[in-house]
C-alpha cells in the first residue's frame, strides 16, 4: 500500500512541476516579462518535452536504444501539415488542429509498427543503427516527395513538379526539398502543455500497469520473463509503438508552429535523435520527472549561452561530456558515495528510500 | 556498358574509403565494445591537418599524408584517455553519449578555428589517370591509390593482428576482457593502442575522402562516418574482412543509385539495403552467433 499511494505521489509531483511550469510561463507572457526569444521556444519546450518523454518510454522503461525518434517526428510532422493544406484548410483552427494531432499520432504509430516488427527482433547496438537508418531513410524519402492535388485527388511523384500531371487549378504540396509552406501556424503553448499532460498521463499510466511492469521485467532480464510466459515482442512492440504515436504528436506540434517546413538534417536527421536522447540519458534514463527538466535546460541553455556566439556549442559539447563522467564514471560515482556516507551519514535511511 | 563500368570503378574507390573508415569503426567496437561515434569527426581533423600542411605551408604531399596520420593517431589517443576512460564499466550508454559529446566538441572546434565557409581540398595524389577500354573508361589517380591503400591496409592489419603480440593481445581483450586481464594482458594499453590504429586510418580515409570530393569543412566527416559506420554493422561488427566487405558494398550500391536511380534518394537506398541485411542475418554479414547461456 505505502509503495503505490508513494509513486501515486511522485506521480502527482510530476503533473504539478508541469502545471507549475505553465503558471510561470503564463504569468511571465502576460505580464510581459519574457524576451521573443524565450516566446519563441514555449511551443518548442513542449514538444521537446514530448519527445523526451516518449524516448525515455524506450530507453528507459523498454531498454532498447532508438536512434530513430526523430524520424517519426518527421512522419508526424509531415502527415499533419499534408492535411493542413488539404482536408483541414477549410476546419476552425482547433478542430483542424486537434484532428491533425490524431492523424499525425496514428500514422507516426503505423511507421513504429512496420518498423517495430522487424527491428525490435535485435539487440542492443544493431537496434540503434537501423533506428537510426530508418530516421534518415524517412528524411531522403522526405525531401525526394512531390506531392500535389487537384479534382482527380492526390498525385504523388518522385522526380519533379511538372511529372506530377496536375490539372490546371491544382496545387502543389510537398515540393521536394522545399518542403511544405503557407501552412496554418496555430499551434500554441497552453495546446502544447495539454499534450504534453496527456503524454505524461499515458506515459506514466502505462508504466505504473501490468503491462509496464511486463515491459519492464522484459527489459531486467527478458529470459526470466520469456519464461514465465510473458510475450516479448508483443509488449516491446507496445512500447515502441506508443512512444512512435507519441512522438508523431510532437512533430505535428513542430509542424503546426513553422510557417514552412522542410525535412533538413538539423530538425529530423540523426542528430536531433540524437539530441532527444541526450535529453532521456542526462535527466535520467527511465525517469520521467528527470527528462521534462534536462529537456527544458538543454534546450534554454544553447539559447541564453548566445552572448558567447561561436564558442556556444563547444562549451555545450564540454558541459555534455563532463556531465557524463561526474555522472557516471565508476571512479567518480564510488567517490561520491563515499562523501555521501561520510557527510550524510545521520540522512542515510532517508536518502535509501528517496529515489524517485 | 562503359559508363557502367566507370561508376562500378568509382563506387569502389568510394567503398574502399569506407572500408577504411569501417576498419576503425569495428576494431573499436570489437576491443572497446562502444559505439565510437567521433570516428568521422576525426576523418574531418586529418584532412584539415593535411589541407594544412599541402596547401598553406606548401610541404610536399607525403609530408601531409604523414603528419595527418601522426595528428590523428595522437589526437585518438588523448580522446581515448580524457574522455571515454574515465567511463570503462560504465553503461553503454552514457558512453555513447559522451562519444557525440567529442563528436560535437571536434566539430565546433573545427568551425571556430576555421570557419564556417567550407574549403577546397587540393587533392594530395598527383598521379596521372588511366584510360582503358580504348580510351572509354578513365581511372583517375585518387581512385588506383585509394582502392591500393585500402587493400594494403587489410593486409597489414590482418597480418599484425596474427603475427605479432600486440594483435593477439587485441584479440584476446576483444573475446573476454576479464581472461586477457588474468593472463597478463595490460588492457588499458590494448584499448589504447586499438584508438591509435583506428585513427590512424581516419586520418588516411581523410585524405582519401578529400581528394575524391574536395570539400572541407566541420561537417565533411559526419556522414562518410555514418555510412562506415553503417558499413560496419552490414558486414558484421567487430569483424576486419566484414568492414572490409561491407564498405565495399556500401560504395557501390551508393554510386550506381546515384547514377541509375535517383541522387536524392541513394542514402535511403543504402541505409534500407541495410535493414534489409539485418533482418535476414541479425549480425551482419561476417558477424559471430553469439549464443546465450540461461
Amino acid at each position: 500500500m505505502n509503495t503505490k499511494s508513494k509513486t501515486f505521489r511522485s506521480n502527482l509531483v510530476t503533473f504539478g512541476l508541469v502545471l507549475a511550469f505553465y503558471a510561470v510561463m503564463e504569468a511571465m507572457l502576460k505580464g510581459g516579462m519574457l524576451s521573443s526569444l524565450m516566446k519563441g521556444l514555449l511551443v518548442p519546450l513542449c514538444y521537446y518535452m514530448i519527445l523526451a518523454v516518449s524516448l525515455n518510454l524506450v530507453v528507459g522503461i523498454s531498454g532498447e536504444l532508438s536512434l530513430g525518434h526523430a524520424g517519426f517526428m518527421c512522419v508526424g510532422a509531415f502527415v499533419s501539415a499534408v492535411f493542413a493544406r488539404t482536408l483541414g484548410a477549410n476546419l476552425p483552427s482547433m478542430v483542424e488542429l486537434i484532428v491533425a494531432v490524431i492523424i499525425g499520432a496514428v500514422f507516426a504509430a503505423i511507421f513504429g509498427f512496420l518498423i517495430g516488427i522487424p527491428v525490435l527482433r535485435l539487440r542492443g547496438d544493431y537496434l540503434a543503427i537501423v533506428t537510426l537508418a530508418f530516421g534518415e531513410i524517412i528524411k531522403n524519402v522526405i525531401n525526394a516527395v512531390y506531392l500535389g492535388v487537384d479534382s482527380n485527388g492526390l498525385h504523388v511523384s518522385l522526380k519533379d513538379v511538372k511529372s506530377l500531371g496536375l490539372e490546371d487549378g491544382g496545387e502543389v504540396i510537398i515540393k521536394g526539398a522545399q518542403g511544405i509552406g503557407s501552412l496554418p501556424r496555430n499551434s500554441t503553448f497552453t495546446f502544447g502543455i495539454i499534450l504534453l499532460l496527456i503524454t505524461l498521463f499515458i506515459v506514466i499510466n502505462l508504466i505504473n500497469s501490468r503491462q509496464g511492469r511486463a515491459i519492464m521485467s522484459i527489459r531486467d532480464n527478458r529470459i526470466a520473463a520469456e519464461s514465465v510466459g510473458l510475450s516479448v515482442s508483443k509488449y516491446k512492440l507496445t512500447a515502441f509503438v506508443i512512444s512512435a504515436a507519441l512522438a508523431g504528436v510532437a512533430g505535428v506540434l513542430y509542424s503546426h508552429n513553422l510557417a514552412n517546413l522542410q525535412a533538413t538534417s538539423k530538425n529530423f536527421g540523426y542528430n536531433q535523435s540524437i539530441m532527444i536522447l541526450v535529453f532521456v540519458v542526462l535527466g535520467g534514463i527511465g525517469n520521467i520527472r528527470g527528462s521534462l527538466i534536462a529537456a527544458v535546460v538543454l534546450t534554454i541553455l544553447p539559447e541564453k549561452l548566445r552572448f558567447l556566439s561561436d564558442y556556444r556549442m563547444l562549451i555545450y559539447a564540454i558541459v555534455l561530456i563532463v556531465m557524463m563522467i561526474i555522472n557516471s564514471a565508476p571512479k567518480v560515482v564510488e567517490y561520491r558515495k563515499v562523501m555521501a556516507e561520510k557527510y550524510f551519514k545521520k540522512d542515510k535511511k532517508n536518502a535509501d528510500g528517496g529515489e524517485a | 556498358m562503359s559508363s557502367f563500368l566507370s561508376y562500378l570503378i568509382s563506387g569502389i574507390s568510394l567503398g574502399s574509403v569506407y572500408a577504411i573508415i569501417a576498419l576503425g569503426y569495428t576494431m573499436v567496437y570489437g576491443i572497446a565494445k562502444m559505439l565510437n561515434f567521433a570516428h568521422g569527426d576525426i576523418i574531418m581533423v586529418g584532412a584539415y591537418i593535411a589541407f594544412i600542411v599541402f596547401t598553406n605551408m606548401g610541404l610536399p604531399p607525403v609530408v601531409a599524408i604523414l603528419a595527418s596520420v601522426a595528428g590523428c593517431t595522437i589526437l585518438g589517443v588523448l580522446i581515448e584517455r580524457i574522455a571515454y576512460k574515465p567511463l570503462r564499466g560504465a553503461s553503454s550508454l552514457s558512453v555513447l553519449i559522451t562519444a557525440i559529446g567529442v563528436s560535437y566538441f571536434l566539430q565546433n572546434s573545427a568551425l571556430l578555428l576555421f570557419g564556417a565557409d567550407s574549403k577546397t581540398f587540393t587533392s594530395l595524389v598527383n598521379i596521372p589517370s588511366v584510360t582503358i577500354m580504348n580510351g572509354e573508361v578513365i581511372i583517375s589517380g585518387v581512385t588506383i591509390v585509394s582502392i591500393a591503400a585500402s587493400i594494403i591496409v587489410i593486409v597489414l592489419l590482418t597480418l599484425f593482428i596474427n603475427k605479432t603480440k600486440a594483435g593477439q593481445a587485441m584479440l584476446a581483450v576483444s573475446e573476454d576482457t576479464g581472461a586477457a586481464t588474468l593472463m597478463g594482458i595490460d588492457v588499458n594499453k590494448t584499448i589504447a593502442l586499438t584508438f591509435a590504429i583506428g585513427s590512424a586510418l581516419a586520418g588516411v580515409a581523410g585524405v582519401l575522402l578529400c581528394s575524391t570530393y574536395p570539400v572541407l569543412s566541420s561537417q565533411t566527416g559526419a556522414m562518410p562516418g555514418i555510412k562506415a559506420f553503417t558499413a560496419a554493422v552490414f558486414g558484421g561488427i567487430g569483424s576486419i574482412p566484414g568492414a572490409m566487405i561491407g564498405g565495399m558494398v556500401m560504395g557501390v550500391v551508393e554510386n550506381l543509385s546515384k547514377a541509375y536511380i535517383s541522387s536524392q534518394l541513394s542514402d535511403a537506398i543504402v541505409f534500407a539495403l541495410l535493414i534489409i541485411i539485418l533482418l535476414v542475418k541479425p549480425t551482419g554479414l561476417m558477424g559471430k552467433k553469439v549464443q546465450e547461456k540461461v
